[in-house]
Formats: C-alpha cells, structure tokens, sequence
C-alpha cells in the first residue's frame, strides 16, 4: 500500500489540491441562503472482480471511481449535487445547484473554520487489502474451489465463483467545521454450485467476507466450508418435497436468518419513516413489540465486520444501538439530518451508497442478542414445523410493516426431529408482531459470513445480520402443498 | 452535457493495441440528471447530477478484462489501459471470448426517436410543480388519504458512444422523464401505502401529473381493512404491473448466459411448448420512443423484434455472441453493457402480446381466487422455476372483488404457470420496457392464515 493511502485525510489533498481554505470557501458558498447544514463527501474507490465458471477463470474487472457531493440541509428539505471531477470550479457549481432548497432570505452564515478530524474507531486497521495479493493467487483460489466442489458429489455440474475487493476512501468536511477521513477496505467471495441427478436440477450458494485481509479466506480454510456448505445445499436440493403452506411453528438457524430481524424491524425503524410517521413502527418507543425473550441491536462497531464502518458517511462515529431490549421498543436509527428534526442524537446510521448520493438513515450489523436454550433443545420442542438454515433476500413495505424473507434450505420438523429437505418457500410476516410470537432463542448467536448488501431507495449499501436460533410460534410459509 | 468526443474513442482503442491488446471495445457514457421531490406540498429534494464514465473490454487473443474509470486525463487513461490488458492475460484463454463477427454490425443505424426537444432536462421550479400537482390530487381525493412518502419528477439525458477495433463505431443518445407518487391512506390505526407512476423518453408522452395522483391515491385506499385469508389452491389474477414481473421471470430463464450455465428452467426447451397456446411474448428493441429501444446492442450488433414464445412455443433465446457461440446459436442482438462489467443478456421492449378480455371480464370468470396487486420479495428461483412471492391484492368471490387481502404468499413453479395461463387481457399499457395485459393462472397455492 502507498503512504498516501494510509493517510486518508491526506489523500484528496494530495490528489486534488484540497485544502481547509478550499473546504472553507465551498462550504461558505453553499450556505450562503439560509442553511442548517453543509457537507462535502469526497469519495474515491477501486475495485477489482475476478470470477469463474465452467472451470475456467473467465472475467477479471476493475473499477476506478471517484466523486464529490455537495449536501445543503434547510429544515426538512435536502439539496444534492455531485461532479465526478473532483476540481474546485465543479465543486462550486454543485454547491450553486444544492444550496437552491435553501430560503433567498435571512442572514449570511457565520464564517466555516475547518477544525482537526473527528475521534473515530479502528475497526479494520488491515496490513494489507485482498487488492494487494496478486490476482493470480485469488485466480488459483477460485480453481481450487471449483475443483473442491466438484470432487464432493459427481452430481455437481457446474460452479461458479467469485472474488469482489475494493479500497474506498472517503471524507467528509461539514459546516460544524467538522473533518472525517477514513479507508474502507471490503471484499466477498461467492461460491454458486448447481447439481444435476437427471430428473432434477438444483442450486446451493454460499459466501462470505468482510473488511478483512485475505488471509480470513484461508485461515482454518474458510474458502472450502463456504464451497462445502454451497455444494451440500445444492445435493440436498435434489431430494427437497414441495414445502408446506400455511402457517406454522418455524425454527430459524443462527447467522444469516437473521434477515428476519433486518427487514421486519430494522427498517421501520429507520428515523427518516419515523419522523415522516410513515413506518408502522411510528410513535411506539416504549411499548412491547417484541416477546421478553428477545433484545435486538444494531453494531457499527464490531471489528472486521461486513456492515461496520469507523464512522458513517456523515462523519459520525458508528455505535452500538439498542433498538428492542427485552421486548420493549426503545430506539432509532439516525443521521444527522433525522436526529436534527426529531431533537435525538444521531446514532452513526448516516449511510450511502456512494457520492452520487445524499445519505439516509441506514442498518449496520443487525443482530439479536443470545438466549438460554440450545439449539437441539429448540428443534425437539417443534412437533410439527419447518426449520430453516439458509436464506435469500427479503423485502418489507415499511407502511403496512409486511415483510417477507425467502428460504433456500429448509427442512421439515416432524416429532422433534428436522426430517426431510423442502423447496425454498417464501415466509411473510407482520414486523410489529412476530417477534412476539417468539417462544425461545438459542445460546449460539452467529453473526452472518458477510455477504449482505441491503437497497433503500435504490441505495445498496454492505450490510451485516445476526440470529441465535430461535422458535418463532407462527408465522405464513409460502410452500406450495396446500 | 460534457459532449463526448469520437476522438477519445479512437485514441483509447490505438492504446489499447499499443498495450498489446489484439482486440478491444470502448464504451464512453455521460449523463446528467435532476430529480425533484416534494412531500406534503413542500419542496423536500432536489438532486441534480452529471456523471460520465470509460469503459473498455480488451483481448489477449482468447483471454479478456473489462476495466471502467472517471479519470479522463490522458496519462492516468495510458496507465490504466495498461493495467487493464495485463489484467486480461492473467484471465485464462477462453475459446468462445471474442467480438462478434463483423459482418454483424449495422452499416447505418436506425432512427428510433430516443429524444424530445425539451432535451431531458425540466428546470427545478417546473418539475416541483409537476410534482405537487400530482400529490396534491392525491391528497385531495378522500380524507382517509392522510400523509404521504411525497412524489418525484425525475427528468435525464445520456449519450452513449461504443466504439471497437474492427471498425465499428456509434453513437446515441436518449432522454427520459417519470413522475411517482406514494400517498398513504389511514383507517382504524393501520396505515397503507400506494404507488403510481408514469415514465417516458418525450415529455408531452407522460401520463397528466392529476391522473398519477388520483391512481396513487385509490391504489392505497382499496388496500384499507385488509386482512388474511385461509390457505387454499385457487386461480390468481395478475393485474398488468404484477403480471410484466412474471414475463421479466421468463426472459430472463430464456437469456444466454443462464443457458450455458446450466441456470435455467429452458435448458433444451427450444421448439417446445413451454405455455398456453394463447401466449406470445415478443422482445422489440427498435420500437420508436420505446423506454428499451437502442440502435445497436452493448456488442455494437443491431437490436431487433422477436417472438420469445409464440402461440406458446418457446422460439428464440436472448442471446450475445458469447452466449450464442457457446450454445451454437446467432445472437439476438440482446447482449447489455454498463461501463463497467462485460457483456450480459438483457430484454430491450418487452412484452406479452395482448388478448380478448378485458380486465372486467377476466375478473368476472373467477367463482373465487386473488386479484394481484402487490408483491414482495424475491423467490423466484431460475433454476429449477420454483416461485414463492409474498403478495397483496382483491379477494374475488363470485366474479366480483370483494375485500382487499394481504400477509400471504402465492407459491407454484413457472413452467406449470406459463402452461396454465387461462386468459389475457386486452389491456396492454407500456409502462416501462416491460409490459403485460392482465392474466389469469388457473391455479396457484395461496399461503394465508
């Protein structure tokens, strides 16, 4: 890595000739009309991509982007505007085209004076990113997964693998005079298997990564129990009966289920549906939404993490926020712009997707918290019901708080026992209600391998969830055996 | 809009060969936007962006990279095409990689009416009122009609230039417009949200600002006082918004690359019947003003009107060259580029061709089932055509809609779906590049209490 890189509230300056008078007068020209609030974020970022399929290393890519967005904030209303020429002369048309939300009226703002950079966590202080290592060893990672996978069952007839890093810098300098830097490291490996027995056809996935060095794919050989796990699911699929409809007693397994607390409570708490009181979360602070047995938190700050960041994209420290605890609702997500309107604190949710794009309150790594009860106590407690391992995406409408989360692997629960494998199936809920139906929650809370990205908004931003395994008593499962 | 230039074009791929590249394509893409958002009358966004992007694809003979950047300085592009083709060799030799044959590109390009004169860009003040006319209709229609998420004018332009080292070069450009809103009706303590929405590349092609609102509005009210039903088999409307994501499903099932990868339910499937004889599903990339259409496709081959499925029989895949090397077949004309990545399958103008019935009608021939209006989620698997959605709509009972249901899932597999589509409507809208009339599937699991 380059030393202008390990600095980087150094690098837009080096770079592009920024400096704090510069930041000065950009910010002063935005807020010339009456503003409550400017900042600039400065993004640049490179990726690289290399994936496999049918065995052969096929498509290597690399990105470079780079940005600035200039945000004005009048009251309730947002103004945006960013150049991907990062020069002094784009920069002050983009605060001429945001600071036009602002009032013509009122009293020209007080003079910015850019201070030291904020106090931030050190999350992912790596030696070195996955960039770094040459291509040709993730190239041979990639042919040695594809080998495992197919050495595991002659059925597998197909895989395909992927190896996404990248390096992000940012900063944000804002009209408090605040300035924040930070490099985000990130990348993921994918492993898609599919398995052919003549009469059916099937797919397994599974992945992982986070802000981590390459050595987390290697180290105790993560990289093979990702394919292991993606295989097995794919053969186990071959035998999967059609699964249930209706609703019933489901067991959900630790790490990844834990979308379920994503969709069905993390987003209607987010404080921008709060504050418009469009979530059917709005103005329940207090009340029991939630079955004693369940505390759910959203981390920002634990170490490595797909979804952790040192501070959001508004300059705020991430933390650590207690959104259920004991069945009780007790808090929001916020950024700046949302805790400003409803007199709270901004807790470091301030997210987005990248300086195309103004920030919004936005989920980090969502997870509920351990119980008493061991996983084999949960499933021999079902008679009857479903226990689901593995799932795809979900999706909420926040108004009416119905959620949805789809299985990938799941088994049936016949007499205590997870019997025969099912058809991915669809499960609906109501947010505010079925974590009341929770009945018991393991003592082995996993948090997910780091493979999430969540979209609000048409914003995708990298996103972490967690579940110990929990019997929730009722909810719909979308099988097709009636 | 920072015009771009065809010099540039011609200079990167003289690089790409000086790099050693033995072949390569240049994409170039700039756009620039302005999104307006207002909520409960007032102004509550205004975003405006421009943006413009180099994408290159290099060959070393049979191995290839796909590379994208901003930086448009000469030395930092030399640096980066260099970059670019050591990437490539490190990929390894693939046979079926290449252009496509250059017999292939189109000698002329066609017109297709991508543009209108008000070249893509409404001022704020004018797309803040159009957006207030449309919310305030809605908020105005019923009381019940209580808060709102607000609604948005978007207008945009892009230009497009691809260019390739055997000699093919072109350009375009397009506008677009649309206008959402999202109003939310309250009644006994529970809220719900509705959304419409009109889109089109001519500004004087959008639906009036009062009618959006006016549909926005009503879709949220007729979805008041819902509430579950008992799991049962039975038939399933799509209304026409509902039904453009099932054909999307199917198109994308019958794309090239899901094909050799052995990721499809039509796998082997060509010339056979893959649904009802009443089914035609046609892709037509040239059709003038259309939201998909494009004079050439991301290979630099020309886009053209197919039927996909024809009185039911499955005739055509979408297909790149690639794809179509790979399966021994022609391309299509369907292979899709962004910036940054190589080539991919995608429809351009998409649709189920009309039939008889109006919607009235199709709705009328249901003794009892669900009439599709929203769905959420994304279980629809490819592979295997398993689909498990969760869903919300108008309960029929005796030909007539009754209440408005919601919390359940609609479960089946495609390929029995397609092949028990009843009936079509005659109601064919173009909203997006998708479309559908109204359809009706004989049976689906419905999933409730």
């Amino acid at each position: 890595m380059t030393n202008e890189l390990v600095r980087p509230e150094k690098f837009f300056a080096n770079r592009f000739g920024m400096s704090d008078s510069v930041f000065e007068r950009i910010i002063g020209s935005a807020l010339e009309r009456r503003a409550d609030y400017v900042d600039l974020y400065f993004e640049y970022r490179d990726a690289e991509g290399i994936s496999l399929e049918e065995s052969i290393v096929k498509h290597t890519s690399k990105s470079i982007s780079q940005g600035v967005g200039v945000r004005v904030c009048a009251e309730d209303r947002t103004g945006y505007a960013y150049s991907d020429e990062v020069t002094i002369d784009r920069m002050r048309l983009a605060a001429k085209a945001a600071r036009v939300i602002a009032d013509q009226r009122g009293e020209r703002a007080a003079a910015v004076r850019i201070g030291e950079p904020v106090a931030q966590h050190a999350l992912y202080e790596l030696e070195s990113t996955p960039l770094e290592v040459p291509l040709e060893e993730r190239a041979r990672l990639l042919s040695e997964i594809d080998r495992t996978a197919r050495e595991f069952d002659p059925r597998v007839v197909n895989v395909m693998a992927s190896f996404a890093a990248e390096r992000k810098i940012v900063m944000i300098v804002n009209s408090d005079g605040q300035v924040a830097a930070d490099l985000q490291p990130l990348c993921r490996l994918n492993v898609t298997v599919i398995a052919d027995d003549g009469k059916s056809r099937q797919v397994g996935s599974h992945g992982g990564g986070g802000r981590v060095e390459y050595r987390h794919f290697i180290e105790s050989e993560r990289w093979r129990e990702f394919t292991l796990k993606a295989a097995r699911q794919a053969i186990i699929n071959l035998d999967a009966v059609d699964a249930p409809a209706g609703e019933m007693v489901v067991v959900l397994g630790p790490g990844w289920p834990g979308i379920l607390l994503h969709e069905a409570i993390g987003h209607g708490l987010e404080g921008d549906f709060n504050r418009k009181r469009t979530s059917a979360f709005a103005g329940r602070i207090g009340e029991q939404v939630a079955s004693p047995l369940c505390t759910v938190v959203d981390d920002g700050t634990i170490a490595n993490r797909r979804g952790s960041l040192n501070v959001d994209d508004e300059g705020t420290p991430t933390s650590r926020t207690v959104l259920i605890e004991k069945g009780v609702l007790r808090g929001y997500l916020q950024d700046r712009l949302n805790a400003r309107l409803m007199k709270m604190a901004p807790t470091g949710n301030g997210r987005r997707e990248s300086f195309a794009h103004p920030p919004m309150p936005r989920m980090t790594n969502t997870f509920m918290l351990p119980g008493e009860s061991t996983p084999e106590e949960i499933i021999k407690s079902v008679r009857s019901g479903l226990y689901a391992v593995s799932f795809g995406g979900g999706q909420v409408d926040i108004t009416n708080g119905k959620f949805v989360f789809s299985a990938s692997e799941a088994y049936l629960i016949e007499d205590g026992k997870a019997t025969r494998p099912v058809k991915g199936a669809t499960l609906i809920g109501n947010g505010p209600d079925v974590l009341t139906r929770v009945a018991m929650v393991g003592n082995d809370l996993e948090l997910d391998p780091g493979v999430g990205t969540c979209g609000k908004d048409g914003q995708s931003v990298p996103v972490g969830v967690g579940l110990p395994t929990i019997r929730i008593d009722g909810i719909t499962v979308g099988g097709t055996r009636a | 809009m920072a015009r771009l230039d065809p010099a540039l074009a011609e200079w990167v791929l003289d690089e790409t060969r000086r790099c050693g590249a033995t072949a390569a394509e240049v994409l170039c893409v700039s756009g620039e936007s302005l999104e307006a958002g207002v909520r409960l009358g007032e102004i509550e966004k205004l975003k405006s962006s421009r943006e413009r992007r180099l994408g290159i694809r290099v060959f070393a003979d049979k191995s290839s990279a796909t590379a994208s950047t901003a930086e448009f300085d000469r030395e930092a592009l030399k640096a980066f095409i260099a970059d670019s083709v050591r990437l490539a060799r490190l990929t390894a030799p693939d046979p079926f990689s290449g252009l496509p044959d250059p017999a292939l590109h189109p000698r002329h390009l066609t017109e297709l009416e991508l543009t209108d004169d008000e070249h893509g860009i409404i001022g704020a003040d004018r797309a803040l009122d159009i957006a207030r006319r449309a919310e305030q209709t809605a908020l105005k229609l019923d009381p019940r009609i209580k808060n709102s998420e607000g609604a948005g004018f978007d207008s945009g332009r892009y230009e497009i230039l691809f260019a390739n080292s055997q000699g093919f070069a072109g350009g375009y450009e397009g506008t677009s417009y649309s206008l959402g809103v999202a109003p939310i009706a309250e009644s006994d303590g529970a809220m719900q949200q509705g959304y419409w929405y009109t889109t089109s590349r001519r500004f004087d092609g959008l639906d009036e600002p009062e009618a959006v609102g006016r549909i926005s509005a009503e879709r949220a009210l007729q979805r008041l006082g819902a509430r579950k039903v008992k799991t049962v088999r039975a038939p399933v409307i799509f209304e026409p918004e509902r039904a453009a994501s099932l054909i999307r499903a199917l198109a994308r099932a019958a794309s090239g690359p899901s094909l050799y990868k052995g990721a499809s339910f039509l796998i082997d499937r060509l010339g056979s019947q893959v649904a009802a004889p009443n089914v035609t599903i046609i892709d037509d990339g040239t059709i003038r003003g259309g939201l998909g259409s494009k004079p050439f496709d991301g290979e630099g081959l020309p886009t053209s009107r197919k039927a996909i499925v024809e009185a039911g029989v499955l005739k055509t895949y979408l297909l790149d060259s690639y794809s179509a090397r790979k399966l021994k077949l022609s391309p299509t004309g369907n292979a899709s580029r962004s910036v940054g990545d190589a080539p991919t399958v995608s429809s351009a103008n998409l649709y189920l061709e009309p039939g008889r019935y109006s919607p009235e009608e199709i709705i009328g021939s249901v003794r009892e089932g669900l009439y599709v209006t929203e769905l959420i989620g994304f279980g629809v698997n490819s592979v295997t055509g398993d689909y498990s959605r969760g869903a919300s709509g108008i309960w029929i009972e005796n030909g007539a809609l009754t209440h408005p249901v919601q919390e359940i899932t609609i479960a089946g597999n495609l390929k029995a779906m397609f092949m028990a589509i009843e009936m079509i409507g005659n109601d064919l809208v173009w909203r997006s590049s998708t479309a559908s009339p109204t359809i009706k599937i004989a049976e689906m699991t419905i999933a409730g209490a």
